[in-house]
């Protein structure tokens, strides 16, 4: 069956199976290989990519099912050669070692601080409890989207105070 | 608790701005972050070359069953299909059967029997993974099945069948035994003691379960006659010549490429029967060929870790001074003995198990037994089994504690080994480098607040509510190894490295060992930093590719800093002899009379005259001469041999609070106070401690690697094998204390696995402490909440 569907924004149309999954679609079809796969029961997490700007699981979605919808995945969190707060968070709280879980767990990131922007560790330690750290022991993880909102925080206050007479 | 009300604890991460990074030591954020961030690590399963196959393995659904018969007629006719290889198949070539780590053999395909459910029975290669997949369920196997051996307790039992009837004469499931200590010394002070304390401590099967699965990519390119395998491999070098004793081809047409690895924790250490099918179907087919495993067959066949059943004894004086230490083990070692360990320690470095405790003497008998069940033993960071032996005598201590009814610290204390008794011999023959415990005991007990824990405790008691408050203290021995006493397969533990300083002072770092997440790329440049000046920056580290860095041993065992860490500054001291030299000709005075600040010589009392390391590498490189006797080029190789093992150890606090109506047991605090010597890195220390701390706290609560009595594995998924998230681990708190390794060239220790080894314990502790008024001294992990019930009704049972 031929899908149709926008990956980082961007069109892409290919010809696949109908079982495939949208993790293999993204992997193999489209050569993303930023989002990674690691279960095969839904718990770990590192397959997390965005559809319609909800966190999702793509081991547990079809490709067929992503047609017509928006994914993001990580290779579109930095634009314009600027990284996104949570990317740099990660990396000054060394919120990853091995890597393998880093790019899902940046993508439930970076949607929890769409929503709040100033979430307490309770809060973001529930946010990323449906993924799975074996490397970090999770309290870097925390820190890195600690710095990420108040990166964010410390940029948006900046926008909205009057441009300085710097020249 | 929630983060705002946690008592302030100082503690040792702290942000670091890398606009500041130092030239050597210190906190500096990582290299290998940026490709990570943006979805660019390279792990095997991104590789994707032109016409490659994908493989699958068909596996035993049953534990112990004969090969009738295997038909793969439908498979072999499925259109996307290009081959379909039985043992049969593989008997033929004589690749049926391979070695172990441990001189045992392993079957890649079965052939005879199959002797553990999720065993490899045969593979197909196809076009896609979804059509190879599918041929799997088109091979038709019919299997007489057998009665399995699960519980280790009857593997020796006169009637129970024989596993490995593959190995002549071989009657019965005995794999080895072993023993260390003085056991006629050990029993005489048994005799005379005052006070007896003897527990059946268990510690299961668990598996280390990295978030990439293992897999490679083998492409065997038939004009050159070169093999090429992407894997993940722990240990490059080592694989490639194993693959080369097997497969007959010579080493240097074999390229073993660890990319990024997605976590190993000592899972990827063993060279899997599916490596070996992907490079005989790249041989035979003469296309690359890609095997990935699924996560259940990562947890049923892999390698597992632990699985020791030991009854422990602690003799001592009724006023607490420590005797001797007794134990007996029973070693589960599942259906082939692929233990990866030195080949001269089967029982890996549990011969540590005396502790950080001055003692009078102490004896282990050990027996290993074949079972119906998957191969391993050595993994998921336990420093080669010091994971068991701190667990066994940490919880014998606390176990005489209860008896003697004194605080566990106290006792400790009491016990621990003096920082003037260093270099320290204990009674099994193993010389600690340096210690100074007492000061990483009173530091952890002070960040925690250990007396105030206690009142805090006391009031919870009266009001019936469950606290707990464990304490452990371990000390490791890691840094395989002195190659006099330590191989595998006969192949030293030692570690090589290359340096290579370019004409413009820009350097290359090869190394042996492999990162799998620890940060090696940093470390490793920071180390040769510290010893020429070169800013870490300038400084680029090779690691996982046999074709491009020097032999050795390498990755796990906490064995990267001590073994190829003290190769990396010796490569580099070697380098710094040569500059000196050149500087000498360049200043014109003599070798003894230049004196070295970090990056520059200078000339001794007139500091105005000197000349950078990067000027004198483009004098190496550049027109002029050399003095006398001087080839060009700045560059060094070594191989590092350790004089001995390196003995980190460490002091942990874990507080925890039990539900009295759901037993279910929350994490509260954990203070973890390390001393590795010489710190390179802070950050990536405390990051390694972090990452085991959760492992413990995994492996105290809820990991384990279950059997059914048919031999049913049933923890084949990330379902059934719990890992903690977020959730279930506290937020940690780490301090430490330097004791740097008198030995080691920089005085450094090796940290990666010493949270794996003092955290269970210390979470254990805290949980029989705050059960102590059911009248428990001991509970066996996995501490769930229907095992802390069980254990609150009066029925500690051993999990299996
Ligand atoms: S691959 Fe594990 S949850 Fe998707
Ligand atoms: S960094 Fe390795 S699994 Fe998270």
């Amino acid at each position: 069956m031929q899908v149709t569907m926008t990956v980082n924004g961007e069109t892409v149309t290919r010809e696949i199976e109908g079982r495939m999954l949208l993790v293999h679609f993204l992997r193999d079809e489209l050569g993303l290989t930023g989002t990674h796969w690691g279960c095969d029961t839904s718990n770990c997490g590192t397959c997390v990519t965005w559809l319609d700007g909800e966190p999702v699981k793509s081991c547990t979605v079809l490709a067929a099912m992503a047609g017509g919808r928006e994914v993001r995945t990580v290779e579109g969190l930095e634009q314009d050669g600027v990284l996104d707060p949570v990317q740099e968070g990660f990396m000054r709280c060394h919120g990853l070692q091995c890597g393998f879980c880093t790019p899902g767990m940046l993508m439930t990131a970076r949607a929890l601080l769409d929503r709040d922007d100033d979430p307490d560790e309770d809060t973001i330690r529930e946010a990323i409890s449906g993924q799975i750290c074996r490397c970090t022991g999770y309290t870097t993880i925390v820190r890195s989207v600690q710095w990420a909102a108040k990166a964010q925080r410390d940029a948006a206050s900046a926008d909205a105070e009057p441009v300085g007479s710097e020249s | 608790m929630t983060a705002t009300d946690r008592p302030p604890v100082p503690e040792d991460l702290e942000h670091v701005d890398n606009d500041q990074h130092p030239v050597g030591h210190g906190r500096m954020l990582r290299k290998e972050d940026p490709r990570f961030i943006r979805g660019m690590g390279h792990y095997v399963d991104d590789i994707q070359l032109p016409g490659m196959l994908h493989l699958a393995i068909l596996r035993s659904p049953v534990a112990h069953a004969r090969i009738v018969s295997v038909d793969t007629t439908a498979a072999q006719a499925h259109p996307k299909v290009k081959a379909v290889i039985t043992g049969a198949d593989l008997a033929e070539k004589g690749l049926a059967w391979m070695p172990t780590l441990s001189n045992d053999v392993q079957a890649v395909l079965a052939t005879d029997k199959v002797r553990f459910q999720g065993q490899e029975v045969a593979f197909v290669v196809a076009e896609d993974r979804y059509a190879a997949r599918d041929a799997l369920e088109l091979i038709d196997v019919d299997y007489d099945i057998l009665p399995p051996v699960v519980d280790v307790r009857r593997a020796l039992a006169p009637d129970a069948p024989v596993i490995r009837d593959d190995l002549e004469g071989k009657a019965d499931n005995h794999c080895f035994d072993w023993e260390t200590g003085d056991r006629a010394a050990t029993d005489a002070v048994f005799e005379k003691a005052d006070v007896v304390v003897t527990e059946d401590i268990v510690y299961p099967r668990v598996h280390p379960a990295p978030m990439e699965t293992c897999g490679c990519v083998a492409d065997y390119e038939r004009v050159s006659g070169k093999l090429t395998l992407w894997t993940t491999s722990q240990a490059p070098h080592a694989h490639r010549t194993v693959y080369a004793l097997v497969s007959g081809l010579p080493e240097h047409k074999i390229r073993v490429i660890s990319p990024d690895i997605g976590g190993g924790f000592g899972n990827k250490v063993p060279i899997y029967p599916g490596y070996v099918c992907a490079i005989v179907a790249s041989l035979v087919i003469g296309k690359p060929v890609k095997w990935m495993e699924d996560r259940t067959e990562n947890l049923v066949s892999t390698g597992f870790a632990r699985d020791y059943v030991m009854r422990g004894e602690i003799a001592a004086t009724r006023d607490g001074k420590i005797l001797a230490v007794r134990t007996h083990v029973l070693a589960d070692h599942g259906a082939f003995n692929g233990t990866a360990a030195p080949i001269k320690y089967p029982a890996g470095f549990f011969g540590v198990f005396t502790g950080s405790y001055d003692l009078e003497a102490a004896y282990c008998s050990m027996t290993a037994v074949y079972t119906n069940k998957a191969p391993g033993g050595v993994a998921y960071a336990c420093s080669f089994r010091i994971t068991e032996a701190v667990y066994l005598i940490e919880r014998l201590v606390d176990c005489l504690a209860y008896d003697l009814q004194v605080d566990p610290v106290d006792l400790r204390r009491r016990n621990l080994i003096r920082p003037e008794q260093f270099p320290y011999t204990t009674r099994t023959g193993w010389v600690y480098d340096s210690g100074e415990y007492e000061r990483a005991l009173d530091l952890a007990l002070d960040l925690a607040g250990y007396d105030d824990l206690r009142r805090e405790q006391e009031e919870k008691r009266a009001r019936g509510e469950l606290m707990g408050i464990g304490v452990a203290f371990f000390t490791e021995a890691v840094g395989a190894g002195p190659r006099k006493d330590m191989d595998i397969l006969g192949l030293g533990m030692n570690d090589g490295s290359e340096l290579r300083i370019h004409p413009t002072g820009k350097a290359v770092l090869r190394v042996s060992c492999m990162s799998q997440g620890q940060g090696h790329e940093t470390t490793f440049a920071q180390i040769v930093a510290e010893e020429l000046g070169i800013p870490p920056a300038d400084i680029e580290v090779v690691n996982g590719d046999t074709d491009q860095t020097p032999f050795g041993l390498g990755t796990y065992g906490s064995r990267s800093t001590p073994v190829s860490g003290a190769a990396a500054a010796l490569v580099s001291r070697k380098v710094r002899d040569k500059a000196q030299i050149i500087a000498s000709g360049m200043l014109e005075v003599s070798v003894a009379d230049l004196e070295w600040t970090k990056g520059a010589f200078a000339v001794k009392g007139d500091p105005t005259r000197s000349v950078t390391i990067q000027d004198i590498a483009m004098r190496a490189h550049g027109a002029g001469d050399l003095p006398d006797g001087l080839e060009g080029a700045l560059e060094a190789q070594i191989c590092y041999n350790p004089s001995n093992l390196t003995y980190p150890f460490g002091a942990y606090v874990c507080v925890v609070d039990v539900d009295p109506g759901t037993a279910e047991v929350k994490v509260r605090r954990f203070v973890a106070v390390d001393d590795c010597g010489t710190r390179i890195n802070p950050m990536i220390i405390e990051g390694q401690v972090h990452g085991g701390l959760a492992d413990g706290v995994g492996m105290a609560l809820m990991e384990m690697i279950s059997f059914d009595e048919d031999g049913n594995c049933i923890a084949g998924s990330l379902m059934d094998y719990l890992i903690p998230t977020a959730l279930e681990v506290p937020h940690w708190e780490t301090g430490h204390t330097v004791t740097p390794s008198p030995h080691h060239p920089i005085g450094a220790k090796g940290i990666g696995e010493s949270a794996t080894v003092g955290s269970p314990p210390a979470v254990v502790n805290a949980v029989v402490d705050a059960l102590k008024p059911f009248g428990i001294r001991h509970a066996d992990m996995p501490l769930t909440p229907s095992r802390v019930w069980d254990a609150m009704q009066g029925r500690p049972t051993p999990p299996i």
